[in-house]
């Protein structure tokens, strides 16, 4: 007890985020290295490491002049963009392996990576199939044998795009367009990784298929790509997962998400990041969901310097479905610029966007939706609900939320909130023996237990220990 | 064995201004004491200052938990020292359900790297709310959120019934019960009553003390016990009010 006593006594309120629980890395050895700098030999270089067709080749040349052609959004949006230096970021970066199905093919070093991040206990418990990418080329691909059988593609998208064009070129680009912002247009350029995902008509994966990735080198920019294709009828579930090492130097990650339920699909997508403060995370993921089809994000932001990501789903189809979940927890320093983006266009289309966000220091959460429906439509609902805490007196949130609804028989609800956790609160938990710290950990996880419930298991228990982290940092 | 307050002195930290002036009251293991007093006494304010809130700031005096002072440590530290405060208005804590915050509660207090076991803690709780005629629905109700006045107050007395604390403050546990609700909690307190265990139990009314029936009853009057004596001055006060007492200090004062 005398030692409690003496600790006790130290009351300094400061935030020192402690983040040493990503901050570990192995030596690197690049086979292929693009070198710093964004220009046309860069993606022709990418091209010919990755033996890309030419379509494709010419596909990301004309996304490269789009990127060049388009100025940057900070009309709207952080001026903290301004920071990114684009020559100075190496663009394409791989071991030089081909995509191995099998767990001893996979190098030690990379093992060791992955252990730190609990993959394979995780794959011995209940995957149907991992999908890890290192860097920026898939290194490890494993699917079981029941998917294959039931003609469900699980592959990195460069293996996509050669050995299944047919599925590949049809939706490739479709439902977010090269120009359609300057971070797409720059990831269609120079992409890399991320996963192709096919599941035919009527097939149900029983299991949530997973991807882990993160960034191992510095100064260089992730740009994943990946697309979902649910057939009519079918059901899946893809998780998305990543921790990153801490660098000295701004990181930038870019990622393009295309989802695609057709009719009566069922299409859910979960990702829970964990940047490194340093990462600038820009990422656009899009959704069209065809007539009776269900899209549902699940989205958990934290960490990174600056995020954006505005989840959407095009409801297409009569009586589509779209819902996003969303998580933001900004630290200090930090900006999570999240939100939700749902663009009815058919009749008795509905939509659900629930947010919640933690502010910590000095950290900053932004909310910005977009609903739109429009007049010609009828029977369309929206429901949106933002929810913000604010932890310190420093803390800020703001709320964007852009709605147009028109037509009579349409109908949105928008419910918003701003919340503190008091003094009484916390004196209360810690006159029941939890110290300062464990009581804002378990304050915030209740604030955010409704949405947790919704995330699988595993992850939810991934995000409780993400939130126990951070509280420890924000309490002196 | 005692939880002691030797000359406390304590005043609101934003504005100074003192409420507890010279207070001595010694509480021993296996008793159970009254306070009594008219509002402003400082009745609440003694209870958060032993439970060590930030709103208050004290500038003289010790309190020593078995012979130690625990003016300096954190709350947490003083809970898990064994001090438990039953709150006159218990805190809602959404999204956090009973049964985590008990469990998160109790983990507290184990070694680190030891897990509290969940069959054994499971058993635990339910034999201590049908004690309290408590529902089993509760444990996946948030903390308090939602209840009634007399819900969070045998939530109050549920929790101390599982942290087992070496000395109790009950801070008008007794206010918004209704007789058959003020009875089940007494008895909760009751049961615990023991050779190891002290009570403190700030009450307004005598009415509680019929129920808890206290060893020694103090009057707190201007942040000092100005009176001491046994269960019958419960009585007393109930029928002859406080104004007595002040008359009393007024004489003292003038002589």
């Amino acid at each position: 007890m005398s030692t409690e006593l003496l600790e006790s006594t130290v009351q300094a309120k400061q935030i020192d985020i402690d983040r040493t629980a990503g901050n570990f890395s192995y030596p690197e050895q690049h086979t292929f290295d693009a070198g710093t700098g964004l220009s046309h030999a860069t993606v022709d270089y990418i091209s010919d490491v990755k033996n890309e067709p030419d379509w494709i080749r010419e596909y990301r040349h004309k996304a490269l002049d789009v990127f060049f052609s388009k100025p940057m959004p900070t009309h709207w949006a952080s001026h903290d963009l301004e920071n990114i230096i684009f020559q100075n970021i190496r663009y394409y970066l791989a071991n030089g392996q081909k995509p191995t199905r099998s767990w001893e093919e996979v190098p030690d070093d990379v093992k060791k990576t992955f252990e730190r991040l609990g993959i394979p206990e995780q794959e011995r418990k209940f995957l149907a199939g991992v999908e890890a990418q290192f860097d920026s080329e898939a290194v490890y691909s494993n699917m079981k044998k029941a998917l294959g059988d039931q003609g469900v593609i699980f592959v990195g998208s460069t293996e996509g795009l050669k050995e299944h064009p047919e599925i590949f070129r049809k939706w490739f680009g479709k439902v977010i367009p090269t120009g359609d912002n300057k971070f797409s247009a720059l990831n269609s350029a120079v992409f890399s990784g991320g996963s192709f995902i096919y599941v035919p008509p009527g097939v149900k994966v029983k299991h949530p298929l997973q991807a882990y990735f993160r960034i191992n080198a510095e100064n260089f920019g992730q740009f994943e790509r990946t697309l979902i294709i649910a057939d009519e009828g079918s059901e899946v579930m893809y998780m998305e997962g990543c921790t990153a090492p801490k660098f000295e130097t701004a990181t930038l990650h870019s990622a393009v998400v295309e989802l695609v339920a057709m009719k009566g699909a069922k299409l859910q997508y979960v990702t829970v990041q964990n940047w490194s403060a340093n990462v600038f995370n820009l990422v656009t993921k899009r959704a069209i969901a065809h007539e009776e089809a269900e899209v549902k994000w699940i989205d958990c932001n934290i960490g990174s310097r600056l995020t954006m990501k505005y989840p959407g789903v095009v409801l297409k189809g009569r009586k589509a479905r779209g819902e996003v979940i969303s998580i933001a927890l900004a630290s200090d320093g930090q900006h999570q610029d999240t939100g939700a983006k749902m663009i009815h266009a058919a009749d008795e289309t509905t939509s659900n966007i629930v947010s919640k966000s933690i502010s910590v220091g000095t950290g900053r959460a932004t909310y910005r939706g977009l609903v739109h429906i429009p007049k010609h439509l009828k029977g369309c609902k929206n429901n949106t609900e933002c929810d913000a805490l604010l932890i310190n007196s420093t803390s800020r949130t703001d709320t964007y939320p852009a709605i147009t609804v028109r037509g009579t028989g349409n109908s949105s609800q928008h419910e918003a909130s701003v919340s503190q956790i008091s003094a009484e609160q916390i004196f209360y938990m810690q006159q029941r023996g939890l110290t300062e710290a464990q009581a804002m950990s378990l304050s915030v996880n209740g604030f955010v237990n409704d949405l947790v419930r919704q995330f699988p298991m595993e992850y939810s228990v991934e995000l409780k220990r993400l939130i126990d982290l951070e509280m420890e940092g924000s309490v002196g | 064995m005692s939880l002691e307050i030797r000359n406390l002195h304590a005043c609101i930290a934003a504005n100074g201004t003192e409420i507890l002036r010279g207070l001595d009251l010694t509480v021993e293991a296996g008793k159970v004491h009254a306070i009594m007093g008219p509002n402003g006494s400082g009745k609440s304010t003694l209870s958060k200052v032993l439970g060590g809130h930030p709103d208050y700031e004290v500038t003289e005096g010790e309190v020593l938990l078995d012979g130690v002072n625990i003016l300096g440590m954190e709350p947490d530290v003083r809970s898990r020292a064994g001090l438990f405060l039953a709150f006159q208005y218990p805190m809602e804590i959404p999204g956090v359900s009973n049964a985590n915050f008990l469990r998160a509660a109790l983990q507290a207090r184990l070694p680190e790297g030891e897990e509290l076991e969940a069959t054994d803690y499971y058993a635990r709780l339910y034999e201590k709310m049908d004690m309290l005629e408590m529902d089993r629905k509760f444990t996946a109700r948030s903390v308090n959120d939602g209840f009634s006045g007399g819900e969070k107050k045998r939530n109050e007395i549920l929790q101390m019934l599982m942290l087992e604390p070496k000395y109790a403050i009950l801070d008008e546990t007794d206010s918004g019960l209704d007789i058959d609700a003020l009875k089940i909690v007494s008895s909760g307190v009751n049961a615990m009553r023991g050779p190891a265990r002290g009570f403190l139990v700030i009450t307004h009314y005598q009415r509680l003390l019929d129920y808890i029936v206290p060893d020694v009853v103090h009057v707190l009057v201007g942040g000092r016990i100005e009176h001491t004596g046994g269960k019958e001055l419960a009585l007393e006060l109930e029928a002859k009010g406080y104004d007595w007492i002040k008359d009393d200090i007024a004489q003292a004062v003038s002589a």
